[in-house]
C-alpha cells in the first residue's frame, strides 16, 4: 500500500481542537502523521491541498440506501459513491429495506455489498423489531457482532412504549444507541405536510408538531427510566429542540440529529404541491427552522444527518397525498450547511465539521471523525468557498429527488479518502 | 388613431382555472360579468350558442358527482363543444393508471380542455402543469372548487347587488371543504367580510391569519352575517371522530328556523349541495323564502359557461363570435 501525503491544506480536526496549515501523511489505512513539512518518501503519492480545507471524513449517521429491495432507487454501491462525492467517508444505513435488516445475515449482506463497492464505509443499523412490525425485539447481540452500530425502526416510530423501553434497556448490554423516528401515528396518520397555514390553504391534511414532540417527550422519559442511549432522528420542531435541551441539562444520554432540509426550508416550499418538498417529518415553520439552527449552534443537536431518501424518478411524479416522503441529501448536505450555517455566521467552519464528523462518530460510537495518529485514514479535502449548481445529471445517486436542483450551494468536497485510498476526486471539477 | 383591441386569443385568466386563490379581483369580476349574458342563453327555447364549436372537452371525474358534472356538461353543450365524460370507475384509472399517464393520453388525443374532479388536493394543478390543454378544477380534494365559489359569488351579487362589504359566514365542516376555501378567497378578494363557524374540530384556526373571523357558535354567525353558506357535513366526519353524532351536530350547529328568527336581519341562505336535511340545515330553511339554493344551481351553468368561454380565449364580446352567425342573441 502506498503512502498518501495531503500537503499544505488548512487542517481542521475538531476531535483535537486544531485548525491550521499542516500536512497529513497516511500509511496502511491509518493516519501516520500530522504536522508541518512532512517529507514525501519514495513512492508516496502527494495530494496538493493548498488553499483547501482538510478535515476528518464526514459521517452521515442516517441514510437510506434502498438495497436490498428497491434497487431502482439506489443501491449500496451507488449510495456509497454519492456519499464519497458528498465528502462522506462513512454512512449508517437504515434498515427499512426489503427484506428488513433485522438479522445477522441481513447485516452481513449490507457490509459485503459495501466492501464490494469500495467507496464510503457503510455501517448497518439493525431494526429494533422483527420486520419493523413493532412487536418482537430483534437479536441486537447477533446484529452487533455482525457489524450493526445502532438499532432503529426508522421510517416508522416505535409506537409501543413498552417496546421502546425494552429496546433501550436491552441495547445497554451492547453499548449501542436506539435511534427513534418520533411520530405519534394517531395524530400524524394521513398527513402529508406540516399542519399550519400552508396546509390549510392547500387543503392537505397536516401533521401537527405535537405528533413529533409527544414521542420525543416519551422517549426522553424512557431514557431517564432505563438509562439507555437514545438517539432522536431528524428533529424538526422548536418544541423538540426545547425538550432535548432540558434532557441534556438533566444529564440524560440523549443525542439528536437535524437534516439540512429542516435547517434550510419551511413548509412554504410545499406551495404548488411540489412533491420534492414532501418529507417525514415535514418541513415546518420559520420559527422551527430557526430553533433547529439555534440547537445546532448551542450543541443541543449533536449532528447533521442527511436522511438521504432516494426515490425512483416517477415515484414523486404524482398527487401530493400519494407521493413518497424524502429527498436525496448526501451530495447537497455540505453545500447547504456551509451556505445556510457558516456563511450567515451561525457556525464556524470547524464547528460545522464537528457536527458532520466528530460528533456523529461519537453519537454512534463508530471510528473516524478524527485525524489523530493511528485513526482510520478517512479524510476529505474540501473547498469551502466553491459555489456550484446542483444538477440532476451530475449527481451520483441513482435518484435525483431533491428540492435543491438548480440551486447554487457553497462548498464542496474535492477529494475524499477512505482508508488512505482516494475514492472520489473532483479537484478539477469547478463551476465557481 | 385608436389603440388596437387585444387579440381574442389573449387569455384573460391564464391557461387553467385551478382555484380562486391565484386570481385577481379583476379576473373574478370578469368571470362574473361574462356569466351575466350567459344566464340568458339558458332561458332561451334553443339553448345554444356556437362559441366553442369544434372544441373538444373531457369531463374527467375521479370522484362521483351528479350536480357538478351535469352542470359542466350543460355549460359545454350550450356552448356547442364536443364533450366526453370519463368516470374513474369505467376507465383505466381503476386499473391503477397514474394521473400522469392519464394526462399524457389525453394530451395525445389533442383535446382542448379537461374538467377534472379528483379526491387529491392539487390534482388539477398537477394536470395543468403537465398538459397543454386548458384545465378546469371541478373540485380537488380539500383544496378548491372554484366554479362553486364563483357561482356562490354570482348568487350573492344577484341578491345584494354587490359583494364588497357583505358579511358572509361559512358554516360547518370548513376543514375538509374545498367550497369553503374557494369562497374565502373569492369573497376576500372582492372585499367581503368572511367568518367561519363550526365545531373547533372542523375549523382550521390558521384561517384567522388570512383575515377570516372565527365564530364559535352558530348563533354568533347568525347574529353577525348577511348571508350564511351552509356546508355539507359528511357522514365520514362523524365516523372519524370529528363530531360525536349528527343529532348533536344539528342541535348545536344546525341552521334552523328557530335560530334564524332571532336574527337581527333577514339572512340569505346558500348551500352547495347535496344537503343533509335535518343535519346542517333544516328543511324549512332550505325550502324557505331566504334560501337561494336553487338560484345557485341555475347560476352554476352560467358561471361555467363563462369560465369555459374565457379559458378558450374568448373575448368578453361573445355575442359576435367569429365564423358563426347562429350565436346572435334573439333581440
Amino acid at each position: 500500500m502506498t503512502d498518501l501525503l495531503v500537503r499544505g491544506g488548512r487542517v481542521i480536526d475538531p476531535s483535537r481542537g486544531t485548525d491550521g496549515l499542516a500536512d497529513v501523511l497516511m500509511r496502511d489505512g491509518r493516519i501516520e502523521a500530522v504536522g508541518r513539512n512532512i517529507p514525501a518518501g519514495p513512492g508516496t503519492s502527494v495530494l496538493d491541498a493548498a488553499g483547501k480545507v482538510v478535515a476528518p471524513g464526514l459521517i452521515d449517521i442516517h441514510v437510506h440506501l434502498r438495497e436490498p429491495g428497491f434497487e431502482q432507487a439506489e443501491t449500496i454501491a451507488s449510495g456509497a459513491m454519492a456519499a464519497a462525492a458528498g465528502g462522506f467517508t462513512a454512512v449508517c444505513a437504515m434498515p427499512n429495506t426489503d427484506p428488513v435488516t433485522d438479522s445477522q445475515a441481513t447485516v452481513g449482506f449490507v457490509l459485503r455489498q459495501a466492501t464490494r463497492a469500495g467507496k464510503a464505509r457503510v455501517y448497518p443499523i439493525g431494526a429494533v423489531s422483527m420486520g419493523q412490525r413493532g412487536e418482537q425485539l430483534t437479536e441486537f447481540g447477533e446484529m452487533v457482532e455482525a457489524g450493526a452500530v445502532a438499532v432503529s425502526d426508522d421510517g416508522k416510530p416505535v409506537a409501543s412504549s413498552h417496546l421502546m423501553r425494552t429496546a433501550l434497556e436491552y441495547a445497554k448490554t451492547f453499548g449501542i444507541p436506539v435511534a427513534d423516528h418520533c411520530e405519534d401515528l394517531s395524530l400524524a396518520r394521513g398527513g402529508a405536510m406540516h399542519e399550519g397555514l400552508v396546509s390549510a390553504r392547500l387543503g392537505l391534511k397536516g401533521i401537527p408538531s405535537a405528533a413529533e414532540e409527544i414521542m420525543v417527550a416519551r422517549d426522553i422519559i424512557l431514557a431517564d427510566l432505563t438509562g439507555g442511549r437514545l438517539h432522536l432522528c431528524h428533529m424538526s420542531t422548536r418544541g423538540s429542540v426545547e425538550l432535548i435541551r432540558r434532557a441534556k441539562e438533566k444529564g440524560l444520554r440523549v443525542t439528536a440529529e437535524a437534516t439540512p432540509h429542516h435547517f434550510t426550508l419551511t413548509h412554504d416550499r410545499c406551495l404548488g404541491y411540489d412533491t420534492s418538498a414532501k418529507m417525514s417529518p415535514p418541513l415546518r415553520e420559520a420559527a422551527d427552522r430557526d430553533a433547529i439552527r439555534a440547537g445546532l449552534r448551542d450543541g443541543t443537536i449533536d449532528c447533521i444527518a442527511s436522511d438521504h431518501a432516494p426515490h425512483h424518478y416517477d415515484a414523486k411524479e404524482r398527487e401530493f397525498d400519494d407521493a413518497p416522503n424524502g429527498i436525496v441529501g448526501l451530495e447537497t448536505a455540505l453545500g447547504l450547511a456551509i451556505r445556510e450555517l457558516v456563511e450567515p455566521g451561525i457556525l464556524t467552519l470547524p464547528e460545522l465539521i464537528a457536527l458532520m464528523s466528530t460528533r456523529p462518530a461519537r453519537a454512534f460510537g463508530i471510528p473516524g471523525g478524527t485525524l489523530a495518529v493511528g485513526a482510520p485514514a478517512d479524510l476529505v479535502v474540501l473547498d469551502p468557498s466553491c459555489r456550484w449548481v446542483v444538477r440532476a445529471e451530475e449527481l451520483h445517486s441513482i435518484s435525483t429527488n431533491s428540492p435543491f436542483l438548480g440551486e447554487t450551494l457553497v462548498g464542496r468536497a474535492q477529494v475524499t479518502v477512505v482508508a488512505g485510498q482516494v475514492v472520489y476526486d473532483c479537484s478539477d471539477c469547478s463551476d465557481s | 388613431m385608436t389603440a388596437p383591441s387585444p387579440p381574442a386569443a389573449l387569455p384573460a385568466l391564464g391557461k387553467d382555472l385551478v382555484g380562486l386563490e391565484p386570481l385577481s379581483a379583476g379576473q373574478i369580476r370578469l368571470i362574473l360579468d361574462t356569466a351575466e349574458p350567459f344566464k340568458e342563453v339558458s332561458e332561451r327555447a334553443i339553448k345554444k350558442v356556437p362559441a366553442l364549436r369544434g372544441k373538444t372537452i373531457v369531463n374527467l371525474f375521479f370522484e362521483p358527482s351528479t350536480r357538478t358534472r351535469i352542470s359542466f356538461e350543460f355549460a359545454e353543450k350550450r356552448l356547442s363543444a364536443d364533450t366526453v365524460n370519463v368516470a374513474a370507475s369505467g376507465s383505466s384509472v381503476s386499473k391503477g393508471e397514474t394521473l400522469v399517464d392519464t394526462a399524457r393520453n389525453l394530451e395525445a388525443m389533442r383535446i382542448d380542455m379537461v374538467v377534472i374532479r379528483h379526491g387529491a388536493s392539487g390534482a388539477a394543478q398537477f394536470l395543468g402543469n403537465r398538459i397543454r390543454s386548458n384545465v378546469i378544477n371541478a373540485g380537488d380534494g380539500m383544496h378548491e372548487h372554484p366554479t362553486q365559489g364563483l357561482l356562490d359569488l354570482l348568487t350573492l351579487r344577484d341578491r345584494f347587488g354587490r359583494i364588497e362589504g357583505l358579511k358572509v359566514a361559512l358554516c360547518g365542516d370548513v376543514l375538509h371543504s374545498r367550497v369553503a376555501r374557494s369562497n374565502i378567497w373569492g369573497l376576500l378578494k372582492l372585499g367581503a367580510e368572511v367568518a367561519v363557524c363550526g365545531p373547533a374540530t372542523l375549523i382550521p384556526r390558521e384561517f384567522a391569519e388570512l383575515g377570516v373571523q372565527i365564530l364559535p357558535r352558530i348563533e354568533d354567525a347568525i347574529a353577525w352575517a348577511d348571508a350564511l353558506n351552509v356546508l355539507r357535513l359528511q357522514l365520514e366526519r362523524m365516523e372519524a371522530g370529528f363530531v360525536p353524532s349528527l343529532r348533536e351536530y344539528n342541535r348545536v350547529f344546525g341552521v334552523t328556523r328557530r335560530r334564524l328568527e332571532r336574527a337581527p336581519r333577514d339572512l340569505v341562505i346558500l348551500h352547495p349541495g347535496p344537503m343533509n336535511r335535518g343535519v346542517e340545515i333544516d328543511s324549512d330553511v332550505a325550502d324557505g323564502p331566504f334560501s337561494v339554493i336553487l338560484p345557485q344551481v341555475t347560476n352554476g351553468v352560467a358561471v361555467r359557461m363563462a369560465v369555459l368561454y374565457l379559458l378558450a380565449g374568448g373575448a368578453p364580446d361573445w355575442r359576435s363570435p367569429a365564423g358563426g352567425g347562429a350565436g346572435k342573441p334573439d333581440d
